[in-house]
């Protein structure tokens, strides 16, 4: 008798049929545990945050608007909010008005629904790499061809995204759009360069292009230096998705869209269809933590604790890691990023490092094509201080250890221990070695 | 003991496998909820044998997977509590839970296992290993598979059909464990034997719908099709069956055990390892032959917990 384990299996889209298990999904049951340092998710410190405050305005949004808190709202997303929201964009240097915002559930909603407007299968997006896990995801669950331009420390090589357009074009096809994160991207932890912004709008003017800008990190400079937005350079070619969840909590779920009139009408569509409207007590909060709160004083917190922490990051890296590991420095955000020799591989290296109480996210799931076997993601905002320095000291020791057992193994000359400090790009970006080439996807607090 | 013993699953854990185990005492702990038991389910960290302590538990149902709670670790700490708990005793554990050993064993108790060669990382730190890897090939043959010595869920497993594929294969596995067993790759008949209170249970055959039963196939619904009982003849069955009891005896395996074998062409079983505390969720292979038997599933966490009690250490 044949078992069948899963009777649906017919039924499924292509979009769902080839999900999968995955051993790194597996092994991120543990990194939670409290006995491992994480340097996994992408979490905020919301121990910063004011939580007698958020309480009391909640309680009042409860108490004072309470019938339209728990009510429908419409698809677009409250109005006040996204007065408030152009507020917050426009520190960051990005210009937008109300009308042209769209209230989502976070900003991968908006990466999400961005997707579904402009792909179809085998269709070619454009991103860094490695770019934002969740944007891998949401193009990947709409069958994009994600093809990937590699970084260095000012971000996308755009001289490169000139190259790959010109293949595209020879192809017969254009990308649909290019994703990008200008400001400390996650996970690089690098910003586009003034000169590369420019050169990136003159990109899209020239080949006709669609940009979609990521901001969810604009406002976390450290020195609280804002960097040029795309949005102001060519508006018209520029959709745009932020969060609240770097600047206030993810736990409010609240992102938005800003994008020209014509696609926002389109992606409101698309919207209500998945989801009908952003949850208005959400909404609320949001509103009145913008309106009744210094929420400019928050963002200004978690700057200087991130930059604290960054630091504290970065020295311990300088003092503990082997010289053929190279790492990115980041001047805001909450990511390093890390390259190794190419004989180790860091989804099998997880294993190890949980063994050994230290955890951080292999770095092919911020690629679509299985490169970053040989990276790996910090973040450096959610653990404590001491507790970065313990990590940082267990990881170094785990990869001490491990290029030991690649010397021994491979002998001490051989290129898969070459040393990657003197590489131009922030990684080789090389294909790995083991046979775990799996995607953590988003989820797990990976964000 | 009352009709109704008091239960604790042993779940999660810090192991590599803390997922499937999850899912695994989930799955125990609903069925003999279900089936009227007082049961808890105790994510196992420093605090367990503090809360076993005070719990007032008659006994425990293991669904750990992987070090500490297969190898034995749990299982001498659960000996010294006096707590029954199902499943291996710690020696047998131990036993099994390292494939190098288990292996030498169960040749020994005379059942056909694969050529094989370990490497551990002191044999390269210490002693120059690299220089003999080369051998490896030459004396196994290719393809070769190349897994952890110990732990389960195909954490770390590889198959290299080139000699340059070794050392990454090697080095991946020693990501999982202190050792590398490489073994000649049989090609074959895969197929799992359950054994519940020393009664092989009807084989399940295994068949990937990719190219191998990894981690993937193992715990994606629909990913592997299985046949209970598995299409071999007569005289392959009943020597999958003698196999997978005689290492069982050999290792002293006990109450539910599985052993996971390869049927060459001519029909003959090789075994590659005994599981002592086989997976138990939805796609696991051990609930699927009890099934086939007519044990569903809550009859056979029942019986996990009766074993427990009939085979409590004290006695």
């Amino acid at each position: 008798m044949r078992l069948d384990t899963d009777p649906y299996l017919s039924r499924y889209a292509d979009r769902a049929r080839d999900l999968a298990a995955s051993e790194i999904r597996a092994l991120f049951a543990v990194v939670n545990r409290p006995e491992i340092v994480s340097f996994a998710g992408g979490m905020p410190d919301t121990a910063a945050m004011d939580l007698g405050a958020v309480a009391e305005l909640t309680a009042e949004v409860v108490r004072d608007h309470g019938h339209t808190a728990l009510q429908y709202g419409g698809g677009q997303g409250r109005e006040e909010l996204r007065e408030q929201l152009v507020e917050v964009m426009a520190r960051g240097g990005a210009p937008a008005t109300p009308d042209e915002l769209l209230v989502t559930v976070g900003g991968q909603q908006g990466l999400e629904l961005v997707a579904k407007c402009f792909v179809d299968p085998g269709d070619v997006v454009l991103a860094e790499g490695p770019t934002y896990v969740g944007g891998v995801g949401a193009l990947s669950s709409h069958q994009a061809d994600l093809r990937h331009v590699p970084m260095d420390a000012e971000g996308m090589r755009t001289d490169l995204l000139e190259e790959a357009l010109a293949v595209l074009k020879r192809e017969g096809r254009r990308a649909k759009y290019v994703y990008t994160i200008p400001n400390h991207q996650n996970p690089g932890g690098v910003s586009l360069s003034e000169e590369r912004r420019v050169h990136l709008a003159e990109l899209a003017e020239e080949h006709d292009l669609l940009l979609l800008e990521d901001g969810a990190y604009s406002l976390l400079d450290f020195e609280g230096h804002v960097g040029m937005s795309l949005r102001s350079l060519v508006p018209d070619r520029v959709v745009y998705v932020g969060t609240m969840s770097k600047t206030f909590a993810p736990g409010v779920r609240t992102g938005w869209i800003a994008a020209p009139t014509p696609v926002r009408e389109r992606l409101v569509v698309l919207r209500e269809a998945a989801d009908l409207c952003p949850g208005n007590l959400t909404q609320l909060v949001v509103e009145r933590w913008l309106t009744t709160q210094p929420w400019e004083a928050q963002v200004k917190e978690y700057r200087a604790l991130y930059a604290e922490k960054a630091r504290t990051m970065l020295d311990a890296l300088e003092a503990e890691m082997p010289a053929e590991v190279a790492w990115t420095r980041p001047s805001g955000g909450m990511f390093v990023w890390l390259t190794v020799p190419r004989g180790i591989d860091t989804s099998a290296l997880l294993a190890k490092a949980i063994v050994n109480r230290v955890a951080y996210v292999p770095g092919r799931g911020f690629f679509g094509d299985g490169q970053g076997g040989d990276a790996l993601r910090l973040c450096f905002s959610y653990a404590s201080v001491e507790r970065i320095r313990e990590g940082v000291g267990r990881l170094a020791e785990l990869l001490q250890g491990e290029l030991a057992l690649l010397r021994d193994v491979f002998g001490a000359d051989a290129p898969e221990l070459a040393g990657r400090r003197d590489e131009p790009g922030i990684t080789g970006g090389g294909q790995g070695g083991g046979g775990t080439s799996r995607d953590p996807g988003p989820g797990w607090g990976v964000a | 003991m009352s009709t109704s013993p008091h239960v604790a699953v042993l779940t999660g854990g810090m192991s590599l496998e803390r997922e499937v185990s999850l899912r695994s005492g989930t799955r125990i702990a609903t069925a003999l909820t279900e089936g009227g038991l007082a049961v808890e389910r105790i994510d196992v960290d420093r605090d367990l044998v503090a809360r076993l302590g005070a719990g007032g538990y008659d006994l425990a149902v293991l669904a750990l997977h992987g070090a500490a709670g297969e190898d034995g670790t749990v299982q001498s700490v659960l000996d010294l509590l006096g707590l029954p708990f199902s499943g291996s005793d710690a020696l047998a554990s131990a036993l099994a839970w390292n494939k190098p050993i288990a292996q030498g064993v169960y040749a020994a108790a005379g059942v056909r296992v694969p050529d094989r060669i370990v490497l551990s990382q002191l044999a390269f730190r210490e002693l120059g290993a690299s220089a003999v890897v080369d051998r490896v090939a030459e004396t196994l043959g290719l393809p070769l598979v190349v897994k952890p010595s110990t732990g389960g869920s195909s954490l770390g497993l590889s198959v290299v059909t080139t000699a340059a594929e070794l050392p990454a294969a090697i080095v991946a596995a020693l990501s999982y464990a202190e050792a590398a067993l490489i073994e000649r790759f049989v090609p074959g008949t895969e197929v799992a034997v359950t054994v519940l209170d020393g009664r092989a249970l009807p084989a399940v055959e295994i068949v990937p719908k990719g190219d191998r039963y990894d981690f993937a196939a193992r715990y994606t619904a629909g990913r592997t099709d299985f046949h209970v009982p598995a299409r071999l003849d007569d005289a392959a069955a009943a020597a999958c069956e003698a196999a997978a009891l005689a290492a069982g005896a050999a290792a002293g395996a006990r109450h539910l055990y599985r052993a996971d074998l390869i049927v060459d062409a001519d029909g003959a079983p090789w075994l590659l390892e005994i599981d002592t505390c086989p997976g138990m969720t939805e796609t696991s292979l051990a609930p699927m032959a009890a099934e086939a038997a007519g044990v569903a599933f809550p009859d056979l966490c029942r019986t996990l917990v009766d074993l427990a009690v009939r085979d409590r250490a004290a006695a």
